[in-house]
């Protein structure tokens, strides 16, 4: 049960224990729940079937949808070299950026994790800057920074290396929107943190008096008992590293240089919102939809090998 | 003894913290330098100038930030007071109470957690602009009436969960209604975790630049993130001025963090986020 979905964190027993559904409580759930239904049904139930209406459709905003068939996508797979750039240049930024950015929020978590005097000091340096956000504000500073005339050249200089522009440069562009990314791990640590808190200390005591080292503890106890945790925050990293669009927008001017970090959110609204082809957006947006989904999928089938749940049986307590 | 094991961890932290934070360190110092400067690794300038604030915060002749900063700080109000209540609401309801298909519902909830917002965004624009809500609050701030974000109601609904139910059953028998149970039990004991709620609330709405740049046109109801946006189309960018006022518009998100610091970690704690 608890392998169909990491999300549901409580046992299935809790929802069936009351049977009997009479009217006020159905209506008093509804009444609760109301907020949100109303917001989901308006709001993204309708905007989702909408969107698949327009994607077969020709729709510059001013005049009414023309239906066209698949020749959105037929266009966007045989004959739009931006989209096949898009796709790469956001695959790669996934494909660097989630693994980096759980590492170092997995590691900082776990020396975060251990009580010392002036924590409260280290644990606010180290979240600023996952604070500050994508915000536009930080993309000037990374704009900064990295420029040719930035100050990480100025401490390349001095070790008589002579830099480039980062930002401006298409080989290392992508890379510092992912350097980016890495910096403000603040919320995925603060969710190991939370996970971390929860592994029962026995477990460590009772396997230092069998004499198991540091380094084995890590393996066979912290990472077993964190991989839900774990889960939950792969699946949102990934899913977030997808539609990455701030940073992308400002710190290298909307996708540039040369379209080198020219992200998959960027060329959507891009296509929306500038040249106003609703249709031909939303079959992108649809695309989207199918690629995070057959990725998501991915990961929840894989994670049957590796994520374990303490409710499965083993060492159950 | 003890204290002599954990030297090297402090020298680990300290650089560790130095190297995080040091892009801000230099951000300070670099938001009173000349554009001449801006490329010196030195991190204060030999006279700082203070007029990039002034005349960083004047910004335009029509508009200074002081608007901007009051139209983001409006819109701020009501996203944090929307979310935090209707989150609550609806957590509540899925946490606590017994409907049909409540299951079916929350599975649903959770499957727009992955849901990427460009899925939506055009018929959304499309509704908004039928409307004549474009270049209007409407679209910033309706979303946050609907339930908070289907994030916030998980987190509560966690949070409810570990709430003993036995005060559930005694202020039932002592008469209460489930909405007298929602006001006068539940409210009052989730309060760390809806002050989580609308810190993350006010800080996600103050970076949703997305929405921003979609929905706002004119000048006068820029946001603070619009208006720094817009110094960087500027033909010669003020990298003093632009500097400065980044560092500002940090500020509030800052300050609300060291304020509420204790519950910002422990809101997430005490949840129970696990599998």
């Amino acid at each position: 049960m608890a392998s169909t979905t990491s999300l549901e964190l409580e046992k299935p027993s809790m929802w069936k224990k009351k049977k009997k559904n009479n009217y006020s409580t159905n209506l008093a759930g509804y009444v609760f729940i109301s907020p949100w239904l109303v917001g989901f049904l308006l709001l993204t139930l309708w905007p989702i079937g909408q969107s698949l209406y327009l994607s077969f459709t020709d729709y510059p905003l001013l005049t009414d949808p023309v239906w066209v068939g698949a020749d959105n996508y037929k266009k966007i797979f045989t004959d739009d070299p931006l989209f096949m750039k898009s796709l790469g240049v956001t695959f790669s930024f996934v494909f660097f950026a989630v693994p980096l950015r759980l590492f170092f929020s997995l590691m900082v978590a776990m020396i975060l994790i251990k009580a010392t005097r002036g924590m409260n000091l280290y644990r606010t340096a180290i979240y600023f800057p996952s604070l500050i956000g994508a915000s536009v504000a930080v993309a000037a500073l990374w704009r900064n920074i990295f420029g040719l005339d930035g100050y990480v050249n100025e401490v390349l200089s001095w070790f008589g290396i002579i830099g480039k522009g980062w930002v401006s440069n298409p080989d290392t562009a992508l890379g510092t929107l992912v350097l980016l990314n890495t910096w403000q791990f603040g919320s995925a640590m603060v969710i190991f943190l939370a996970g971390l808190k929860q592994i029962p200390a026995e477990l460590y005591e009772s396997s230092s008096v069998d004499g198991a080292s540091k380094f084995r503890q890590f393996f066979t106890i912290t990472l077993p008992m964190l991989s839900p945790v774990m889960f939950f925050n792969l699946i949102l990293s990934v899913i977030g590293s997808f539609q990455m669009f701030t940073a992308a927008y400002i710190i290298t001017n909307k996708g540039g240089p040369i379209n080198s970090t020219y992200m998959y959110a960027v060329f959507l609204y891009e296509k929306a919102f500038k040249h106003y082809q609703m249709g031909y957006a939303s079959a992108l947006a649809w695309i989207l939809l199918a690629i995070v989904a057959i990725v998501t999928a991915l990961n929840f089938f894989a994670s049957k090998y590796w994520v374990y749940y303490e409710n499965d049986g083993g060492a159950d307590k | 003894m003890r204290t002599l094991r954990t030297v090297p961890r402090h020298i680990f932290l300290i650089l560790f913290s130095l190297l995080m934070i040091y892009p801000v360190i230099w951000w300070i110092g670099a938001s009173l330098k000349k554009t001449s400067e801006m490329a010196s690794s030195a991190l204060w300038p030999e006279t700082p100038m203070w007029e990039n604030y002034t005349k960083g915060w004047a910004f335009s002749s029509e508009y200074s930030f002081t608007t901007f900063y009051a139209n983001t700080l409006m819109m701020e109000f009501w996203n944090v007071l929307g979310g935090v209540f209707t989150a609550a609401l609806v957590a509540y309801g899925f946490a606590r109470l017994n409907f049909k298909f409540r299951g079916f519902w929350f599975a649903i909830l959770l499957m727009t957690l992955m849901l990427p917002t460009q899925v939506t965004i055009v018929p959304q624009y499309i509704l908004y602009n039928n409307f004549g809500f474009v270049d209007s609050y409407v679209p910033l701030v309706l979303p946050h009436f609907f339930g908070g974000g289907a994030f916030f109601v998980f987190l509560l609904v966690q949070f409810i969960r570990g709430i003993p139910k036995d005060l559930d059953e005694a202020a039932k028998i002592d008469g209460a209604s489930v909405y007298g149970i929602f006001f006068r039990i539940i409210l009052p004991l989730i309060k760390p975790a809806l002050v989580t709620v609308g810190i993350f609330t006010f800080i996600w709405a103050w970076d949703d630049f997305f929405a921003q740049v979609l929905y706002l046109s004119s000048m006068s109801k820029f946001t603070v993130g619009l208006a720094l946006r817009s110094f960087i189309d500027q033909f010669e960018v003020q990298w003093g001025q632009l500097l400065a006022m980044s560092l500002l518009s940090v500020l509030p998100s800052a300050i609300i963090f060291f304020l509420a610091q204790k519950h910002f970690v422990e809101g997430i704690t005490t949840t129970g986020l696990k599998g």
